[in-house]
Formats: structure tokens, sequence, C-alpha cells
């Protein structure tokens, strides 16, 4: 049989699940990140394939993705107050400002479709050439990780106003935080090379 | 839109080729298989007892097991398919057409090399690591053993998808790959494709999260002492892996997606109109594929690495140049891509740049090879099934590297593109490689996972068929290949002369499949006389091993280690049994205490079955179906999130129970039986 020390017993009844779990997170934002460099570098091949349509900068309105991407970085504002406040056990802070993520989480995402869908009725859907197809992907993926991020904050708010802050909740706050400032930083990405870089 | 058209999407009755013979009596026989197995779950009243201690299992050890299950059912039907190839190939020359008409021919080959990489392969892979790695590394399971299972179960699913695709509407007739534009919607418009593609998605998440999984758990979960440099050389082999796993899987993930679209939504990533690019799918699938090699090959590396320091009796020569060596394979993996498509014209710079990476993988792999050859030398080799493969690899698998240098030269590569030299090559490798390690692996645990060792001279006849086979089958092909016969092809004229050469390569088959055989009846021999001397495990130490899989009672109790070992050295088990030896035999074994052990959970395999039915019904366009699996996915991992009961303690009275009458096994054998230890309790613990 094998030998153990006590202090290996002890180590071992904790053996700080926490601290795997949030490692194993951010394994899986490691893969997400991959997900997105395959899609940037398909918007960087095809986003000049327009096909005889028009270039993807006249189509932009950027004062409107400039408010767009105010409304996502505040939101990443907002969670880490709400995280912070969690740190303080104030539950009803915490609910507060996941709330207020919440409202500018689906602001933003409201007003991706917008401008979706007037791309769309100008004739500029994404069947109209590679450059709009890999557009409407890069971005659509981005809103659809925003989505399930508003779907599962909407759970944890639930989730905290019936089981408090505890260590679960806090465990999976934490998660959330880190998809939710995950995605702020690709959105960062996101506006320099789809939106900036090919309108100035 | 009819009613049948709501209900059943384009699916009819049309949609299952009742006319074609070969595909009926395959079908015929898929659903007589299934209903004797309901039957028999019925007869012998078993569903509780499936349900309670399989299909809701979260132990890594049962998961390893039924993983490998998996593996074996389709490396029979992939195996069948490559039966069906050769056999058409001998017979159809000159006048004759064979009998495989040319598009079930092409299904054929993609079926074939889809199934043996994504449903034999990798669930092989995970299989033995999902057996070894937890137990070499002394943890109590994986990281996340619910996430362990939900990756078995979407690997399941998939692997049925790809066989209901058999009888249901047909598969992909593109290749492996499903290169567009012939996988596009306008020249593939059928269902195939879209088989294709969801049965690799949902395998490739649940692969993506084994490999995140196990990352986590070999990082984070080894027993105190065990340092980087201590870690068992198959435990580090599946590190790199996994690493791989989770870096190159995503780009499937998206590359599949992308394909999807095109042909769903009407995108064009990949048309040849509207500003499509093909070769960017082909670069980003190889971005991923050449990957996926090593993902398969590096564990077999680590299992060769094993097996060889047991059986020569000797420390591994070199491990910190083998570490290395995989940690250098590992980067070089993503460097090298482009070789697989030379021919694209990218311009004689870049052919030279992935030319040349490609040749300096012969690096590290050679030193790999030298390191089991040196290890081997001055050893005590024991000629035993799992030294056996290792040995073939070793020869096959050089010879196999050797034609891959060859093909590393862009001029010498634009000759042999796309010929059966190619084909040659790369079943060179992962016959001689992937497949004799899995299958090292699988002798070499076998006695850990089941408490009994598998017959050892139904084990070498196997070996001899399928290395004998494999030559036989596949030097043809490196001749054919030089001769100019392209691969994936359904008939050629007399003149060719390929004809007797194809002859040799179906007698090859027949050989393997004569190995295959030996196989199964290995099983069923070794499963008879499991309780008999020479197959029984009563030390939990079959073959003298060095790490600390070997230092429990086999097969290994459902908690693992009634105490966490503590690890001083590399060959941490060799270490304690010299230090026991040295002390007598005496051991202290301070009090046994409760272990904290995770509840199962059936949620795994029902998000599984509601992806496959999403799978399904997106392949046959069934709005309602397609929203059932949406919405049960959601709703199950939802409903998870409020289960709040999800462990138990298991008693350390009950531990010390199991652990005793482990300990009184190898004392109380007898002459020829030994006493029955209750397996059953080992595995599922006392109910």
């Amino acid at each position: 049989m094998t030998s153990s020390s006590p202090t290996a017993q002890a180590h071992e009844h904790h053996h700080n699940q926490d601290d795997v779990d949030i490692f194993g997170f951010w394994l899986y934002i490691l893969s997400d990140c991959i997900l997105f460099a395959t899609l940037f570098t398909t918007f960087a091949v095809l986003q000049h394939n327009t096909f005889g349509g028009p270039a993807l900068k006249a189509l932009f309105n950027l004062p409107y993705v400039l408010a767009e991407t105010l409304a996502l970085l505040f939101s990443s504002f907002t969670y880490g107050i709400a995280m912070i406040c969690h740190y303080r056990r104030k539950r009803n802070q915490v609910l507060f400002w996941l709330g207020l993520t919440f409202i500018l989480g689906v602001s933003f995402v409201a007003m991706e479709l917008n401008e979706f869908a007037s791309l769309y009725h100008e004739g500029h859907g994404w069947q109209t050439s590679a450059a709009m197809s890999s557009f409407f992907t890069l971005v659509g993926t981005h809103g659809l990780h925003v989505s399930i991020g508003l779907f599962w904050m909407l759970n944890m708010m639930y989730q905290v106003m019936r089981y408090g802050i505890n260590g679960t909740t806090s465990r999976r706050l934490t998660y959330l935080g880190i998809f939710w400032h995950f995605l702020d930083i690709v959105w960062i990405f996101l506006f320099t090379i789809v939106y900036l870089m090919g309108a100035v | 839109m009819t009613l049948q058209h709501a209900l059943l999407g384009d699916l009819s009755l049309n949609s299952i080729p009742f006319n074609i013979p070969i595909i009926r009596d395959a079908g015929i026989f898929m659903g007589l298989i299934a209903l004797v197995v309901i039957g028999s779950l019925f007869y012998f009243k078993k569903w509780t007892y499936l349900w309670k201690e399989w299909l809701t299992s979260i132990d890594h050890k049962k998961i390893g097991i039924m993983y490998i299950i998996l593996a074996m059912v389709m490396l029979l039907r992939g195996f069948v398919d490559a039966v069906m190839m050769r056999s058409q190939q001998a017979l159809s020359v000159g006048h004759s057409m064979g009998y495989l008409p040319p598009e079930h021919f092409n299904q054929i080959f993609t079926a074939h090399g889809v199934i043996m990489i994504f449903f034999m392969a990798m669930p092989l892979m995970f299989g033995l690591l999902n057996l070894a790695v937890p137990l070499q590394i002394g943890a109590r399971d994986v990281a996340f053993p619910y996430l362990n299972s939900l990756s078995l179960w979407l690997t399941v699913v998939s692997a049925m998808l790809v066989n209901i695709s058999l009888i249901v509407g047909k598969f992909a007739a593109t290749g492996w790959l499903a290169y567009p534009p012939l996988s596009d919607i306008v020249y593939s418009p059928g269902v195939g494709v879209d088989y294709y593609i969801w049965a690799l998605q949902i395998s490739g998440i649940g692969s993506l999260l084994s490999g995140i999984n196990f990352t986590a758990t070999i990082l984070k979960m080894r027993a105190p002492g065990m340092t980087m440099m201590k870690l068992p050389v198959f435990s580090w082999a599946a590190l790199c892996a996994m690493i791989l796993v989770v870096l190159a899987f995503p780009i499937l993930t998206a590359t599949l997606g992308m394909l999807f679209l095109d042909r769903f939504m009407g995108m064009h990533f990949f048309t040849n109109a509207f500003g499509g690019n093909p070769m960017l799918y082909i670069n980003m699938i190889w971005a991923w594929g050449h990957p996926e090699v090593y993902i398969l090959i590096l564990p077999a590396f680590g299992v060769f690495s094993e097996v060889v320091a047991t059986f020569c009796k000797k420390p591994l020569f070199g491990y910190t140049s083998m570490i290395w060596a995989t940690i250098v394979i590992t980067f070089l993996a993503f460097a090298v891509w482009l070789h697989h498509f030379f021919t694209m014209g990218s311009g004689a710079d870049v052919n030279a740049f992935f030319g040349i990476a490609t040749m300096i993988i012969a690096v590290p792999t050679g030193v790999k090879i030298f390191n089991w050859l040196f290890t081997m030398f001055r050893g005590k080799i024991t000629y035993s099934m799992p030294m056996l493969w290792t040995i073939g690899f070793l020869v096959t698998f050089a010879i196999g590297g050797m034609t891959g240098v060859l093909m590393s030269v862009p001029a010498v590569d634009f000759q042999v593109h796309n010929s059966v030299f190619l084909v040659a090559h790369f079943h060179n490798v992962i016959i001689g490689g992937v497949v004799f390690g899995y299958f090292a692996g699988l002798t070499y645990w076998f006695p850990k996972t089941f408490g009994f060792k598998l017959n050892e001279k139904l084990g070498r006849a196997s070996f001899w068929c399928w290395l004998v086979g494999f030559y036989v089958a596949f030097m043809p092909l490196y001749v054919l290949g030089l001769m100019g016969m392209t691969r994936r092809l359904d008939h050629y004229s007399l003149a060719s002369g390929f004809h007797p050469w194809l002859m040799v390569a179906a007698a090859g088959t027949a050989l393997v499949g004569l190995g295959v055989f030996f196989q199964i009846l290995q099983l069923f021999v070794s499963i008879k006389n499991r309780n008999r001397v020479g197959y029984r495990d009563v030390t939990g130490d079959p073959w003298g091993g060095r790490t600390l899989e070997w230092s429990m009672p086999s097969p290994a109790p459902f908690y693992n280690f009634a105490h966490t070992p503590t690890v001083t050295t590399r060959d941490a088990f060799w270490t304690m049994k010299q230090a026991r030896e040295a002390n007598g035999g005496q051991v202290s074994k301070p009090a046994y205490t409760d272990i904290h052990m995770p509840k199962n959970t059936g949620v795994g395999f029902i998000i599984a079955m509601f992806a496959g039915l999403f799978g399904f019904a997106m392949t046959w366009h069934i709005e309602w179906m397609i929203a059932v699996g949406l919405i049960g996915i959601v709703v199950t991992v939802i409903a998870r999130t409020f289960n709040r009961d999800i462990d138990y303690y298991v008693k350390a009275d009950e531990v010390e129970r199991i652990e005793t009458a482990c300990a009184n096994l190898a004392t109380q054998a007898r002459d020829d039986k030994y006493p029955v230890l209750n397996t059953n309790e080992l595995l599922h613990g006392a109910k």
C-alpha cells in the first residue's frame, strides 16, 4: 500500500476545487480565443472579396458602432462593480449592478441586431458576397456569445436572489465575469479590425 | 408546407434505400443487434443496472471502459468499410465494375476515414487516458467528472449519427475532410455532408471538453510531491496531446461551422462564386488536422514509454529528452499544416518553409526512437503482448516516418500527391503507430481495469496477423502509388498493371481480419477464464510496474486511492516497492478516512441525447425537432445548476473493509482457482 502524510490528507480533503474549476474555465476561454482567431483570420482573408458590392467601410456607421461599443464597455465596468459588491456580501447591490449590466448588454445586442437588419434590408445580406458572409459571421458569433452571457446572467440573478452569495454562486459569478470581460476584449479587437481599420 | 414536411422535414420513406441489397442487409444486421441487446436487457432485467452503474456514471474508469467499447464497435464498422474498398478494387478491373456503384464507394471511403479517426482512434485514446491518467498521477478522479461523462455521451451520439446515416439517407461522399467546393450545397445537395458536419461538430465539442478536463487534471491534481519532471511519461504525452486538443479543435468547430453556413444560410466562405475561397477551408481544416495527427500519436508514444520501461525492468532512458521531444513535437504540430497541399501553388518559398519544418519533426521523433532502443539495450526484456506491439511499432513506424520525410520534399510530393503512396504512408504511421500503441496500452492496462489479464497466446497470434497483414496490405500501395495510381479509385483498366498488387493488398486485409478475429476470441477466452491462475491479477501489479496505478488493487476501487500517495521519485511505485523490500515487507498504514465523492448524474447522458436529436433534426431540416433538441439542452443545463445534492462520503470503515479484502486476496490464492473477489463491489461500491 502507499503511504501518506497527515498534511497530504488535509491537502486532499479540500484539494482547492475552486482553484481547479477556475483554471478549467480559463482553458475554455483559451479555446474560445482560438475560435475567434479562426473567424478573424477568415475575415482578414475575405474582407475585400465583395464580389462587385461596395467596400465594407462604406456600409458602417461609425458613431453608431461607437455607441454600441460604449454600451458593452460600460457593462464590463458595471459587472466589475457587481463583483466588488459580491466580495462585500451585499446581495441587493450585486443584483442591482447585475441588472444594470444586463440592460447594457441587451442594448448592445439590440443595436447590433438593428445594424444587421438595416444592412440586410439595404441589400447587403450575408448571401451577397464572401466579405459580407465573413462580417456577419464574425460579428454575429460575438453577438451570440453576448446573448448566451445574458441568459446566463438572468440565471445568476435568480440564483443570487434564491441562494444568496455562497461558495457556488460566488464561483459562478467569477466564471461569468471572466466570460463577460473576455467578450469585451474580443469586441475591442473586433471594433478595431472590422470597423476602424476598414474605415480609417 | 405539407403536414409530412412539418413533421418529418426532408425525411421520407424514400430516404431509406431498401433497394440496395448491401445497405438493406447492413440495416437488418444492425437492427438485429439492437434488438438482441434491448431484448436481453429486458430478459435479464438489467435496465436499472445499466442506468445506475454505467449511463449515469461519472467514474473515470467506467467512462474509459465505455469509450473503449465504442471504439471497438466502430473499429469493426470501419474495418468492414476497409474490406469493401479493398475487395472492390481487387474486383473492379477492365470490363468488371466490381460490386459497388461509384456513389456508394465514395461514401464508404469517406465513412472509413471519419470513423477510424473520430470514432475509433479518438474514443480509444480518451478511453486509455481515462483508465490511466488519474491513477498515474494519484488523483481521486478527473478535474470535472460530470463534464467527462458529457464528453463521452456526445461522442457516442455522434457515432450513432454516422451509423444512422448508413440506413436513413446517406453519408458524405466527399472524402474524410469534405473539401469544398465539392462539399458545398451545389455539388453535394443531399443530407450526406450534413450528417458529416453534425457528427463532427457534436463529437468535436465532446473532445474539446475532454481536452480542457484532462489539461486541468494533469496540471492541477497531481499527488503531493509529483513535480512536472516526476510526471509519468504517458501523462506527459497526454498533457501535450490535450493542449493540442484545446488549441486545435476550436479551429475545426469554426471551419465546419462556416461550411454549414455556406450550405444552410447561403453564405460564400468556400464557394466558387461570390468571392468565396475554397483554399481557405483547406488551410483551416489542416490547421486542425495536422495537430489532430499528433493528438493521436503522442499518447501512443506515451504508452510505448511506459511499456518499454516496465518490460525491460529499467527506468526509461533519457526521460528529460523524451519530455522535451514531446514538447517540441507539440509546437511543431502547428507549423507544418501546409505540407498537406504543397500543390496548392503557394510558391517555392512557402513550400520550402513548410517542407523544412516537416523534416525537422523527424528530429524529436528520432530522439524518442533512440530513447526506446537504449532503454531496451541491456534490459531484461519480457516479450509479453504489450512489448510485442512496441517492437512491431518501432520497425513499422520508422519505415512510415521515412516515407513521410520523403514526401516532405515538395518536389517529390508533387509526384505522389493524391496517390495511394500517400495512403500507404499515413496508414503506415497510423496503424504502425497509433493502432499498435493503443493495442499495447489496452493489453497493458487491461488487468488494472478488469482485474484479469488477457490470454497471451491468442494475443500473440493476433499481433502477428496484424503485423504481417499490415505489410502485405500496404507495401503494395507504395508501389502502386509510384506507378501512378490515384487514391479513391473505384475502377481501373487491366493495362494499368495495378491488378496483381491490389490482389496482394486484399490478401493482406484478410490477414488483418484474422488478427481482429483472434482479438475477439482472446476477449471471450479471457473473460471465461478470468478467475483462473494466469489470468486473475491478485497483486494489483501483474507486470512489475513502475508507476502509481500499479500500487492499488485490480480492478482499482471506485474511489481510487484509499490514501493519497506522496511521491518522491520519478518511478514512484518502483521506489515504494524497493523501500518496502528494504523494510522486510513492512508498510506503515495510516488510519483510513472518509472519502469525498461526487454523486452519479444522468445530466451528461440527457444533454447528449438532446444534442443527437438536434444533429439529426438539423440534417433533415425538421423544425420542431431542432427546437426540442435545443430547448432540451438548455433546460437540462439550467436544471443542473439548481441541483445542490451532488456529492457524498464513503465511510472510513467501508474503505477499510474493501482494502483489507483486496490485501487478503494474494495470501488466499489457491492452486487452480483464486477465491472470487467481488469485482462488482470494487467497480461500483456496495449498494
